[in-house]
């Protein structure tokens, strides 16, 4: 602890107008009022954001609701490698795997199951850092609410790209 | 899974001779800069005795204590102390081999109270008995809890239903004698857990003659989620999502933190543009955390302002962490070895931004607040430790240096590239509530002047190490080539194999020393992880600094010691 550089910050001396009180309570008034004016005339440095008619603006590396990616024909990318399943800090993917009836080469596989249950999903993208085929993704929805614990456990169904991947609101993608 | 012993070393260590020959420990220098000692428990007083009050050794500080389930040597366990002098800037790790059928230890509290706390959560996981110890129960666990949570035999999977309505007894309802006739009838009052004033789900019990406090105890554990148990059984990358939820003010921090503890036992370092990016959202995390503690003490106070004021900095700190991690609460943005990705393209505009945009909010905080008498009426004199009382008890950061003690890891112990940085330690005097305030704010400025430097000297290049055995190799790269798909998998699969051993690595986290203990069988999981948050040495003093306060000063003086439950419970 020898030599290091510090900074004494005790107490500063009150001096008799701050010890009377009135000043500081005029200088903190000042204060809020500048604060007041700017917010009502100023308008546009107002803090304030009107949810839930006005929403914030995220990056395009917000970690929502996952996606799963399809390939050109509709199937799913997803080849049930179960990286993502090893990888989940929160163990909250299950994957059940069966083997592509229209594959082209022989043994590929595809999941029959694959769920994801929201309610134990921490958001941390290490699914999606893990997936070697691009097949999970991440959007940008964050408002889920469910009014029963099953319903959380999404399956294929809800968690399939829904149209063309450019007009789905992408999140967290692997980024190169 | 075995981790191997010590070895015995070939020659005497020079530090040998400043012990009694009979009860001279082993000494060994280990790779993370610490001495090792290890004694046996009859011994151990002395040695621990000796290494406080030699001058040459001078360990004023006693950071953590913890115990280590070794299920397949014999002693089956092993407690671990670590010790540091601040004057001569080195640390010790003191391990006693305690046998599974006879697990007593003599406690430590004799020699420093920072032992309390420490001791009572290593008998609670572990089962080891602290024998004169003052009051050693359970502390993280529910009182009525079978078992031990933290031995390897224990099943996670295990659940425990209490359906009685078993409360914390007061440490004080035991004692003989405890009305003295003199005073009007004792009352004892229950703050929290749940209560508008306890930021975090902290329960403090006072007893009260009239309005003033004359004893008090502390219950925590009610967040308590098993974050060392739960890293046991994962990879070392998968513990770093669940860092976050340790201090989550600043969970950037605790997540580089343990990205370095790995990083150092696995021999690699992160690279230069990965360092100064950790810095810079430390930083930045480091600010945003002594604002919620100062707006949170503020609104505890009466003044509701500051809390919005503060509240917008935040605001704009979580958008550019969201911007870089995708999340704005827990980050997850450390990886071992560098970053998860690097920051996006208008990472440096929007830090300046920053900078031009944060110091308005101080200003006006400190012109709202600063020369207020109502604020140092409530507040001077208030909590006041002194630095003896705050070394003793084991307290590191803002409230150690408010008590006159410049230590701060960043300069002692610089890590990542703070060794380039031009800044200073702010140091008062007092120890009091208002101290505490004084000293954050000025961080507050030092951590702006960090990251203005940091900021100029952005070095380019990759943000995560290409040592594959550690990181995951570039996305474009496990698309087209078949090896970086192997290690890939390997990776993924089978995790990081980080050599057998134990290291002890700490970075200075919001409210003081972070210091994550690992222990490595060479598996790819953890085989321990020990946190030592530096909430749990500074609220095990609360209950004490408490004692002949007035019931509207415990307010105060918990929100300026800035207790983090998730931190405090883990």
């Amino acid at each position: 602890m020898k030599n290091v550089p510090t900074v004494n910050v005790d107490r500063p001396s009150q001096s008799i107008g701050e010890r009377i009180y009135l000043v500081p309570v005029i200088k903190g008034l000042g204060v809020t009022l500048r604060h007041f004016l700017r917010n009502l005339f100023g308008q546009r440095d107002v803090a304030t954001i009107q949810y839930p008619e006005v929403k914030r603006q995220y990056s395009e590396r917000l970690r929502g609701r996952h996606i799963l990616t399809t390939k050109e024909d509709g199937s799913l990318r997803c080849v049930a490698c179960y990286m993502c399943e090893t990888i989940c800090p929160a163990d909250c993917i299950h994957i059940e795997a069966e083997e592509d009836p229209e594959a082209t080469v022989e043994w590929e596989k595809r999941p029959r199951v694959f769920e994801i249950d929201l309610l134990r999903c921490v958001f941390c993208g290490y699914c999606v850092d893990a997936c070697p085929k691009q097949a999970i993704i991440m959007s940008r929805e964050h408002e889920m609410a469910f009014e029963t614990r099953d319903e959380a456990v999404v399956g294929i169904g809800e968690l399939r790209q829904k149209g063309p991947i450019d007009k789905e609101d992408l999140g967290y993608r692997p980024y190169f | 899974m075995t981790v191997s012993g010590p070895e015995t070393p070939t020659r005497q260590h020079p530090l040998a001779e400043l012990f009694e020959a009979d009860a001279a420990p082993l000494i060994e220098d280990a790779a993370d800069n610490h001495t090792v000692l290890t004694v046996d428990r009859g011994h151990l007083l002395e040695v621990l005795r000796r290494l406080k009050e030699t001058p040459e050794l001078d360990c004023d500080l006693l950071l953590d204590i913890c115990a280590v389930d070794y299920e397949d040597r014999r002693p089956r366990f092993e407690v671990v102390y670590h010790l540091t002098s601040l004057d001569k800037g080195h640390r010790f790790r003191v391990k006693v081999p305690v046998e599974e059928n006879d697990p007593v230890v003599p406690s430590a509290y004799g020699i420093w109270k920072a032992a309390d706390w420490f001791e009572r959560e290593a008998y609670d996981m572990m089962g080891i008995r602290f024998d004169g110890h003052p009051n050693l129960r359970r502390i993280l666990c529910h009182e009525a809890f079978q078992g031990h949570a933290l031995r390897k035999d224990y099943d996670p999977a295990q659940r425990w239903l209490f359906t009685d309505q078993e409360t914390m007894t007061p440490s004080w309802t035991d004692e003989e004698g405890e009305d003295d006739g003199d005073h009007f009838e004792a009352q004892v009052l229950n703050l929290g857990p749940s209560h508008p004033a306890t930021h975090g789900t902290l329960r403090t019990v006072m007893r009260l003659d009239g309005e003033v406090i004359t004893r008090a105890d502390a219950e925590i554990g009610y967040l308590h989620r098993c974050f060392e148990k739960m890293s046991e059984t994962h990879g070392w990358n998968q513990v770093i999502p669940y860092t976050d939820r340790l201090n989550y003010c600043s969970s950037h921090l605790n997540g580089a933190g343990f990205a370095l503890a790995v990083e150092r036992m696995l021999g690699i370092e992160a690279p230069p543009r990965a360092q100064v990016v950790h810095v810079i959202l430390s930083e930045l995390s480091r600010l945003m955390d002594h604002a919620v503690c100062l707006g949170a003490v503020l609104v505890d106070l009466g003044a509701l302002t500051n809390f919005w004021y503060f509240f917008q900095v935040r605001e704009e700190i979580y958008g550019l962490l969201e911007s870089c991690a995708g999340g704005r609460l827990t980050v997850s943005y450390a990886r071992v070895g560098g970053l998860a990705h690097d920051v996006p393209a208008d990472f440096s505009e929007r830090v300046r931004y920053l900078l031009g945009y944060i110091p308005k909010f101080i200003d006006d905080v400190e012109r709202l607040i600063t020369t207020n008498k109502i604020f140092r009426d409530r507040t001077e004199g208030v909590g006041a430790i002194s630095a003896e009382d705050a070394l003793a008890w084991g307290w590191t950061g803002p409230c150690l240096r408010a008590s006159g003690v410049p230590y701060d890891v960043r300069k002692a112990y610089p890590y990542f590239t703070y060794g380039e940085y031009d800044f200073e330690v702010p140091v008062a005097t007092s120890g009091d509530c208002y101290a505490r305030y004084l000293v954050r704010i000025e961080e507050m400025r030092q951590s702006l002047r960090i990251v203005r430097q940091a900021i100029d000297d952005l070095p380019s290049g990759p943000v995560i190490t290409d040592d594959h055995h550690a990181a995951l190799p570039p996305k474009e790269k496990v698309y087209s080539e078949m090896e970086s798909l192997i290690w890939h998998f390997k990776l993924i699969y089978e995790g990081i194999k980080v050599p057998p051993g134990d290291a002890y690595a700490f970075v200075e986290g919001a409210n003081g020393e972070l210091g994550y203990y690992i222990v490595s069988d060479g598996g790819g999981k953890p085989y321990r992880v020990k946190v030592r948050p530096p909430c749990f040495a500074i609220y095990q003093a609360f209950p004490h600094i408490l004692e002949g306060h007035l019931v509207p000063d415990a307010v105060a003086i918990l929100g300026s010691l800035n207790i983090i439950a998730g931190e405090l419970d883990r």
